[in-house]
């Protein structure tokens, strides 16, 4: 649903194993790095609840709550619904809707039942500032609270393939003795190895250039780093620092590009996902 | 689906609309005309085309366009000092968030010596002739997500909006005072709202959005008094629905997501109301909605007047890459196999261009516009194609294009009966798409993925034959162009957009022939076209600031 794209932070961890990286099962960003100020979701302007509650409505939650709603409040093994995308949570204010349900239980489309909670007014307000809780610490775009750190190994590929892979279709412009020696170790977490190769560079590594060169009707070639390029015109940087731009219009004059890229982009729509994953692991043995 | 038309009938018994129907204004029968001189709702038609029938503008000419004013909206919180146009304020936020600088990214109206634009939270009246500010309207927002405001619907004189923060609100078109507001969708459940409204007859036909598993609908509203007239629900919402048997539970499905966030087109003749779905939710984890997930990514006719469902197309089964199909879809007269016919178009956010029969729903073409769409199998034998699941987010990375923001997105695309093309942005991003949520019961919103961009198959304008879904004519853009601008196209053999390098151009619709461009930013709209003092113009944003052009 959202139309612009935003880049979610790696999370490195300097204290992983080989292969594997660890993170949140969450995903997606949570609000740490959001200025809370602006508060724009509505679970986030609740003012906070006092911690003592919270406290103790989160060990009543795990007694009463969890079997049914998950640790997580995601939902449980008995078939309780996941309480953070509940419409009826998130409309509640201070227990108005929750309140009667955790006393008094409820009948569920297609006959499902919440019983009823033998909680105490000040325990079900309690379990209730709980919840109210959780949910302020929800991820944007509707993504759960940051939770457990679960461990993902992304390098399932077969090195002997992968080495296979790379001989016939990376060898011709690298060398895993040359510019790639050490990348297993020099980019140690997996999964940022295999978007960085794939990509054709880190995102914050300095790629060799895009030159052109532009040759005007009167024969004069000008070649240089690539500023700018559109249908209208070419804007490049000489050798000495120069500025120079040229208008385009009907072919003219002629522009020939050389990007050093060319060669990763040409082979997205080439790649298979057992290809990167073979190259990937293969790359990883690169110590 | 579950309608509600009591409050119809409830309104009938209190008050006779004709006793409150405003007599002055915009006659709402005059959208019913194909587009010309102004531009009176979102497409300008209803048949979603963006085709003008202005002819001052030609191919032989369009490099004399010339420019008539600019001016830059000031979108940020309103000075009440020092304007000289009214400035009203209103809202049930408390005015404490800067929302800071927004973008014109929607339709602008125009109607006799006025235009009126909107951005989120934010409605101007200028004149046509210089863009000077007639009035200013602001609304204190709740909060929401404030990624973009689609433009607003005229009634009689009233001017009506959505708010982020899921408020319709109408104002007096002359004067910018405020004549009521009512809310439309639960701010709590994280609802926000963008479309722009689209008024059929004495209906107001108004969407939201939403990316926290909510369902998704269509609402109907009397547009003289904001009252719900019915609600059409896109996801099942009890087992009786049509639809259930493509989810695993109805908790699922009333989470199924299915928003109604840009808007379709409207067919007179057969009283439908065509417009496209947005994506199932969770949106990167299927695994507790397998299933096709219907009326989600899904092109739908329902009957104005009943908000009762005619027919349904599944353009994307069972997404779960965040692609919507809520483009606007286009009417289009055509002739198929000899046979002329009543047809509607689209080309979704997926890659997948398609041209449905629009009396019957009945599938006619099925293509791949994106060039290098990677996520499906196979095309079903009903024509909707069939997610591959092994491009879903998994935990090695799959290799997926297009990205998240689609071969296409909102900006709108248009369709030129003299050509018979149809004309589209082409975007073919590449995304290594990981699960990072591996749970069982499946991630929340859009969560439980990381989606890393490695680059791109190169973006495009592309001009497809409805009737075989083939690409005519392709002008790529030179690396790094293409993306946010939307289409117009007119009798004068024109297509206008922008090159996402900065330029606004100008096509030959026929074959692709680059004939105009201007340098003034990058455009952030679809262009209009409108006649004012008998003569052409074209009305374009670039962010905050508006372009428009004249043929003298």
């Amino acid at each position: 649903m959202r139309v612009v794209a935003f880049s979610v932070a790696i999370l490195a961890f300097a204290n992983v194993q080989f292969g594997v990286f660890a993170r949140t099962a969450g995903g997606g960003g949570g609000q740490a790095g959001q200025d809370r100020a602006q508060r724009l979701y509505p679970a986030l302007q609740r003012p906070s609840g006092d911690p003592d509650l919270i406290a103790r409505g989160r060990v009543l939650y795990g007694i009463n709550c969890r079997a049914c709603h998950g640790l997580d409040l995601r939902g449980g093994d008995l078939g309780g619904p996941n309480l953070l995308r509940s419409q009826l949570v998130l409309r509640d204010e201070a227990g108005s809707l929750m309140g009667p349900v955790i006393r008094d239980g409820l009948s569920g489309p297609g006959g499902s039942a919440m019983p009823p909670q033998s909680l105490s007014d000040e325990d079900i307000r309690a379990v209730v500032e709980y919840i109210h809780s959780i949910l302020a610490s929800a991820s944007r775009q509707g993504g759960p609270p940051s939770g457990e750190e679960v461990t993902l190994d992304i390098l399932v590929g077969d090195v002997t393939a992968g080495q296979a892979y790379f001989a016939a279709r990376c060898s011709s412009c690298h060398s895993t003795t040359g510019d790639l020696q050490g990348i297993g170790t020099r980019i140690p977490e997996a999964q940022e190895l295999q978007n960085s190769w794939v990509r054709g560079g880190m995102l914050n590594t300095v790629r060799p250039p895009i030159t052109v060169t532009v040759t005007q009707p009167s024969g004069e070639r000008v070649e240089g780093r690539l500023e700018r390029l559109n249908d209208f015109l070419v804007v490049l940087t000489q050798v000495d620092g120069r500025h120079r731009s040229f208008s385009r219009e009907d072919g003219a004059p002629l522009v020939e590009i050389n990007d050093p890229m060319a060669a990763h982009r040409e082979m997205l729509p080439v790649y298979s996902d057992t290809d990167i994953h073979n190259v990937t692991a293969y790359l990883a043995t690169l110590k | 689906m579950t309608l509600k038309p009591l409050i119809f009938v409830i309104v009938l018994l209190v008050v006779s609309p004709s006793s409150l129907a405003q007599e002055g204004g915009l006659d709402p029968a005059s959208l019913l005309e194909p587009l010309e001189k102004s531009w009176l709702t979102y497409s300008g038609d209803y048949s979603g085309r963006r085709y003008s029938r202005l002819t001052q503008v030609t191919t032989d000419n369009v490099h004399s366009l010339t420019l008539a004013w600019t001016r830059q909206l000031d979108t940020g919180m309103p000075a009440l000092e020092g304007s000289n146009a009214p400035t009203f304020i209103g809202g049930e936020g408390t005015g404490e968030f800067s929302i800071g600088a927004q973008r014109i990214k929607g339709s602008i109206l125009q109607v006799d010596d006025l235009l009126y634009v909107t951005a989120p939270d934010h409605v101007w009246a200028l004149d046509v002739r210089d863009g000077g500010e007639r009035w200013h309207y602001f609304w204190k927002t709740r909060g929401g997500p404030h990624i973009g405001n689609r433009g607003a619907a005229l009634w009689h004189d009233s001017l009506i909006f959505e708010t982020v923060d899921n408020y319709l609100v109408s104002l007096d078109a002359r004067t910018g005072e405020e004549r009521w507001h009512t809310e439309i969708a639960s701010f709590e459940e994280q609802y926000f709202s963008t479309m722009a409204p689209i008024v059929v007859g004495d209906n107001l036909l108004v969407g939201t959005g939403n990316d926290l598993d909510a369902p998704g609908f269509l609402q109907s509203f009397d547009p003289e008094t904001g009252e719900l007239r019915w609600k059409f629900y896109t996801v099942p919402m009890s087992e009786d629905d049509p639809g259930f048997d493509t989810w695993p539970s109805l908790d699922a499905a009333r989470h199924g997501g299915g928003q109604v966030w840009v808007p379709g087109s409207y067919d007179p003749e057969t009283n439908y109301y065509i417009f496209g779905t947005g994506n199932p939710t969770p949106g990167y984890t299927g695994v507790a909605r397998r299933g096709d997930n219907l009326f989600t990514c899904t092109l739908i006719a329902v009957d104005v007047d009943t908000g009762e469902m005619a027919w349904h197309f599944q353009t994307s089964p069972h997404d779960t890459h965040d692609w919507d199909s809520a483009q606007t879809p286009i009417l289009i007269d055509g002739v198929i196999d000899g046979v002329p016919r009543k047809l509607v178009s689209t080309a979704a956010r997926n890659g997948y261009f398609f041209t449905i029969d629009r009396v019957t729903g009945e599938h006619i073409v099925t293509s791949r516009y994106g060039a290098t769409s990677n996520w499906a199998s196979h095309v079903r034998e009903n024509g909707s194609p069939n997610p591959h699941p092994a491009k879903e987010a998994i935990i090695p990375g799959a290799l997926v294009s297009p990205v998240e923001g689609g071969v296409a997105n909102w900006q709108p695309p248009a369709f030129n009966p003299d050509t018979g093309l149809f004309y589209t942005q082409e975007n073919n991003g590449f995304n290594l798409l990981y699960l990072t949520d591996p749970d069982p019961r499946g991630s929340m919103g859009l969560g439980g993925k990381d989606r890393i961009t490695v680059g791109s198959g190169g973006n495009a304008l592309s001009a497809i034959d409805y009737r075989t879904g083939e690409t005519t004519w392709r002008h790529a853009w030179p690396i790094g162009g293409g993306g946010g601008a939307g289409v117009l196209t007119t009798a004068g053999g024109l297509v206008f957009t922008g090159d996402g390098s900065g330029n606004f151009v100008a096509f030959d619709a026929a074959n692709g022939g680059l004939l105009w461009h201007t340098r003034i930013g990058n455009i952030s709209n679809a262009p209009q076209t409108y006649q004012v003092d008998g003569r052409q113009h074209v009305l374009v944003a670039a962010g905050g600031r508006l372009f428009s052009f004249v043929m003298y």
